[in-house]
């Protein structure tokens, strides 16, 4: 079982619809299909581009798509019954790690510098620290609070700029506005001032410097390294029906996935996404990040940082049930949900890593030997600075979080998670 | 005139399109619903809601603003007031329906599904109307293009092999018979061949 294509020669390969979103981070979806990974896993991948998450979701949970690119959230989300009522999606793997950032305009960026320049300058987890000195002037002077975009409500953008700014003292509900802003329009939103600051997914944070509209003053993998991102979603019903067929589905994308973390794959990766119907973004605001450089505009010197986004290494494409549950945790966190359950349950359920390991069983592809891993400690500054996640014991994590909606009885959780 | 008291339903539509808007818009005030707002422009859409406090609202799926209503089920500064927005937690078909017909709707929480059903149809209806009309329309533009192409390759048969106007679309027509092609396809490649020979 090295191989699915040595039993499907011949045979007309499969076709299985895929929507994806034009990020950065779809590449997997588009190198299996453009370089025929699928092919000689004995399936065609048909894309299919899409505008919106809820589309996304719709599409797939009505079966129009057979898999797609998720926010690794969503299907978690889906899970709970948030949002709009959907089928159960189960993700058998993790598509990418990090990728996002935080970019502000141009005029908060000079806020910040004006508020606290080591900080600022130093960026990732410290900038916040700028930031919340500009959040609290404002409430002085009785000026407007910021206005910070995200792309969905059951993002990891949304949770870990909430973080990110709750480690520096903001409460995010109540002392900024957080909207939603579409990826494609959020540059415009940075040039006319309708937000100052996003946390979106590339290119948009690279578009938004190229185009002197924002500064990148965090990367997601400066806040927490090597995290979540990206998750194939499919519906439990089908992976249920068709095991092979996810299996090879699996293994596709798994050897597209290593395939993009060669380094000298990345810039022919560029050249592909840059294509119309994929990203359409111009090839060099693509190459930067997807080769370790970010500039990140306002003067600042560029990031040097092979991790920016990474498709296959460091497990990456493991669908840890520790990331799934720490998405619960900041779920409950920020009042999404306050109905208790048991959480250990509905991540053993969504993130299906029975499904990855068999999948690449035959592969030459490592598997961690557990299924949750902890996140921080000893003080390394990886988990929103020298904070630490414990995957044995969420509800004293969360119980241990200053700043949380109050509305939440953790106490009623208790029961259901012993 | 409007006697259904369901008329006073406040419902919006976001459709950048302008000719889909104004079909949609036709369509829901035919069907007795007055109190429509159409709305192009997405930007603040969440500002225009709160000041609209619309009941049902519409927007088309291929509108990345269709994310920013999500933002409606969730309780947050920006959302001040707690209303439940839904999408019709009806059956998958209409779900299944509505997406084919390229639209989707948000529908405030405790509105009756009986209430919302005529706007629902009426909207798809419409928007499948559009659809038709819009292929109707590129299909037009395919035939006359098409119709060009064979007058422009008859003419170049009538100069070089010196026939009539219907001994060249005979000769055509003739070609792409034993071809098994069609006239429009045969017509194209002469004409490629004739821009490459310089004619």
């Amino acid at each position: 079982m090295v191989d699915a294509a040595n039993g499907s020669a011949g045979i007309k390969p499969r076709d299985v619809h895929v929507g994806f979103m034009p990020l950065t981070d779809c590449a997997p979806l588009v190198v299996a299909s453009e370089l025929g990974f699928d092919r000689r896993h004995g399936l065609n991948l048909v894309l299919h581009r899409e505008v919106s998450w809820a589309n996304i979701r719709d599409k797939l949970g009505v079966g129009n798509f057979d898999c797609a690119h998720m926010l690794a959230p969503m299907p978690v989300a889906a899970a709970l019954g948030l949002g709009r009522a959907s089928d159960l999606i189960v993700a058998p793997m993790a598509l990418s790690l990090n990728g996002n950032a935080i970019t502000v305009s141009h005029r908060l960026y000079a806020e910040m510098l004006a508020a606290d320049e080591a900080a600022t300058r130093a960026g990732g987890m410290s900038a916040a620290r700028a930031v919340a000195r500009v959040v609290r002037a404002r409430q002085q002077q009785g000026r407007e609070p910021l206005t910070l975009g995200i792309v969905y409500p059951f993002s990891c953008h949304n949770y870990d700029l909430r973080y990110w700014l709750a480690a520096a003292g903001i409460d995010p509900d109540n002392d900024v506005n957080l909207i939603v802003v579409p990826p494609p329009l959020s540059v415009d939103a940075l040039r006319t001032g309708r937000v100052d600051g996003v946390c979106v997914g590339q290119p948009w944070n690279s578009v938004a410097v190229s185009g002197g509209e924002g500064v990148i003053v965090a990367t997601k993998n400066e806040l927490w390294a090597m995290s979540p991102e990206k998750v194939l979603g499919v519906r439990e019903e089908w992976a249920a029906k068709n095991p092979a067929l996810v299996a090879d589905l699996v293994r596709a994308l798994v050897t597209a996935c290593r395939w993009l973390d060669e380094p000298e794959n990345r810039r022919e990766a560029a050249g592909i996404l840059a294509r119309s119907e994929y990203v359409g973004i111009p090839e060099p605001i693509l190459a930067g990040p997807l080769t370790g450089a970010l500039t990140r505009g306002g003067g600042q010197a560029p990031i040097a940082d092979p991790d920016l986004v990474v498709f296959h290494r460091g497990f990456a494409n493991f669908p840890w049930h520790s990331h799934a549950l720490w998405m619960l945790t900041q779920m409950i966190r920020w009042g999404q949900v306050s109905e208790p359950f048991d959480l250990k349950a509905l991540t053993e359920r969504v993130f299906r890593t029975d499904l990855y390991r068999d999948a690449v069983a035959g592969l030459d592809v490592p598997v961690p030997a557990s299924d949750a891993k902890r996140e921080g400690g000893e003080a390394d500054g990886r988990f929103f600075g020298a904070e630490s996640f414990d995957p044995a014991a969420p509800l004293a994590y969360l119980a241990g979080l200053s700043i949380r909606n109050s509305g939440t009885d953790l106490a009623a959780f208790a029961p259901f998670n012993p | 005139m409007p006697t259904n008291p369901d008329s006073s339903l406040k419902i919006l539509v976001i459709d950048e399109n302008p000719i889909r808007r104004a079909i949609i818009e036709t369509g829901l005030a035919e069907a007795g619903f007055t109190a429509v707002t159409v709305l192009a422009n997405t930007t603040r859409l969440i500002d225009h809601i709160y000041k609209l406090d619309p009941d049902v609202v519409l927007i088309d799926l291929e509108n990345p603003s269709r994310d920013v209503l999500e933002q409606m089920f969730q309780v947050s500064r920006v959302v001040r007031r707690p209303i439940a927005m839904f999408v019709d937690k009806s059956d998958k078909s209409e779900i299944e329906a509505a997406i084919e017909a390229g639209v989707s709707a948000y529908i405030v929480d405790g509105l009756k599904k009986e209430r919302v059903k005529p706007i629902l149809e009426t909207t798809m209806t419409r928007f499948r109307a559009f659809t038709r009309l819009q292929a109707e329309l590129e299909e037009v533009k395919g035939a006359l293009k098409e119709r060009k192409i064979i007058e422009k390759a008859k003419g170049i048969l009538m100069r070089r092999r010196g026939l009539d106007e219907e001994k060249a679309y005979e000769l055509l027509r003739t070609t792409a018979m034993s071809q098994g092609r069609r006239i429009a396809d045969v017509a194209q490649a002469l004409v490629s061949s004739a821009d490459l020979l310089g004619d």
